[in-house]
């Protein structure tokens, strides 16, 4: 299918009413996850600045940007520098390319910035460089928490980036297409993507909720282990820009798990573009921080373990067996069947509890 | 085949990202007190300089990144396949398994051998 293409004006207005709506975004996404935390600890979270704390993120905001920037002595003056700018830069790429409806749903426009035949392999390229602000931030800072902070994190990021690639092959296999707008229209005509790959779906989940960094993962900032992780000899708006880039990748994988496997922005019923993306995406938001409230934190090697012995060979295992249905062209209903089965396994896992065993030290991991 | 305007698209919204991103590093410059002392330029934490050169760290980041290019470039030779793996059929198909398994043998060597064994 042709998809229509807007004048480079355009282009430029969409990319900053992105760029602009993602930051806005970002602001009160760590309002709502503040009051969120507070109430699944039975508290109130900020509720003074504003009616409801609505303007706590201004604040935070103007206190960020009056604060002194410092740039410590024993930094790389240049790199510490450029560590923010390309992690904030290419965090806020890849989100251009998330379709939120059809063709001209803009006000006669493309909803979306970045229509790309290889538009995966464009977001996949995109995330990796969000290790090189990571690393180069902790080495420029010139002092060994810095360090330790960036390399674990850059380590856990590129283990399941691995992870993400391989579950993102089985859609890919069935759709036959890199183009994240195909992607959308197969499953308005062929239904859900999670219903043919669910183990994908879940292995994607986990995977993308460690490349934000988010709580089971979050080892690089485990402030009571490394201090403050990559970001330790930061200060003002520097700082604020890691968090930003931080929360960007969150919000944007929170857009590309809908995209990829919930039907994006279509919807059996009440076919509105934008509408069910937001709400797809606020759910997802709301696990996140959900998971956030109520997971330990995994030790390090755990984590890399996890990552490659676990997320890496059964992604492996469900590309393959969706590579033979699709190979052999078989009923597409045999990878529902075997979706059906996955959950079934999950969740029986799930409720399944053996006797606990008197003397056995520790947990499951 | 998109048309190559499309990927066009990308420097403008580069553009657009850049430009948002050094405007703000420069708002963050120009306003705030500076008054810089040699207490606060010094790097984390007390007052102590972290003793020694600190630009070393274990070997393990090392092997962890070169098995992530080793199995990206796996990856990258997937891609191409999922794509038109509808074309190619079933010997397709064995040509993917064949080369998969030979990457895997490779994985479950460093398994046991326990790299990903720390301490």
């Amino acid at each position: 299918m042709n998809y229509p293409q807007d004048p480079l004006w355009m282009v430029a207005v969409k990319a900053l009413l992105v760029i602009i709506g993602l930051l806005t975004a970002f602001a009160y996404m760590t309002l709502v996850e503040r009051r969120l935390l507070a109430r699944f600890q039975i508290r109130m979270g900020p509720n003074r600045v504003g009616p409801l704390g609505l303007l706590q993120p201004l604040a935070d905001a103007i206190k960020s940007i009056f604060k002194e920037d410092l740039v410590v002595e024993k930094a790389d003056k240049v790199l510490f520098v450029l560590a923010p700018l390309i992690s904030i830069t290419f965090a806020l790429l890849a989100f251009g390319a998330i379709p939120f409806g059809p063709p001209g749903a803009f006000f006669g426009y493309q909803p979306w910035v970045l229509n790309l035949d290889l538009g995966l392999l464009y977001l996949f390229a995109v995330s990796e460089m969000a290790v090189y602000g990571i690393f180069l931030a902790g080495w420029a800072s010139g002092s060994k928490y810095s360090l330790l902070g960036s390399l674990r994190s850059s380590a856990s990021l590129i283990s399941y980036e691995l992870g993400l690639g391989i579950a993102l092959l089985s859609p890919v296999l069935l759709v036959g297409s890199l183009n994240l707008n195909e992607i959308v229209r197969w499953q308005q005509e062929n239904g859900w993507l999670v219903l043919y790959a669910f183990p994908a779906f879940v292995l994607y989940l986990i995977a993308s909720m460690a490349e934000a960094a988010r709580t089971p993962f979050d080892l690089p900032e485990a402030e009571q282990e490394l201090v403050g992780g990559y970001h330790t000899e930061y200060s003002s708006i520097k700082w604020a820009l890691f968090q930003m880039a931080e929360y960007v990748h969150l919000i944007t994988a929170s857009a590309l798990i809908p995209t990829l496997f919930l039907g994006g922005w279509t919807m059996p019923f009440l076919n509105v573009p934008y509408l069910w993306m937001f709400v797809k995406m606020a759910l997802f938001l709301f696990v996140f921080i959900w998971i956030r409230a109520t997971w330990f934190r995994l030790r390090y090697d755990q984590l890399l373990r996890f990552g490659w012995g676990f997320l890496f060979p059964v992604a492996l295992v469900w590309f393959l067996a969706t590579a033979l249905v699709v190979a052999l062209g078989l009923d597409r209903a045999v990878l529902q069947y075997l979706s059906l089965f996955a959950l079934a396994l999950v969740l029986g896992a799930l409720f399944y509890s053996p006797a606990p065993r008197a003397g056995r030290k520790g947990g499951k991991a | 085949m998109a048309p190559i305007s499309e990927y066009l698209n990308i420097l403008v919204y580069l553009a657009a990202a850049l430009f948002i991103g050094v405007a703000a590093l420069l708002v963050g410059a120009l306003l705030g007190p500076k008054k810089p002392g040699r207490a606060k330029l010094m790097p984390y934490e007390s007052g102590n300089d972290p003793a020694g050169e600190v630009r070393r760290f274990p070997v393990h980041f090392y092997v962890v990144a070169m098995l992530f290019i080793l199995f990206d470039v796996e990856v990258a030779f997937l891609w191409p396949y999922a794509v038109s793996a509808k074309g190619l059929g079933l010997y397709g198909f064995l040509g993917m398994v064949g080369f998969t398994l030979l990457l895997f043998v490779g994985f479950l060597y460093e398994w046991w051998k326990g790299v990903m064994k720390w301490h």
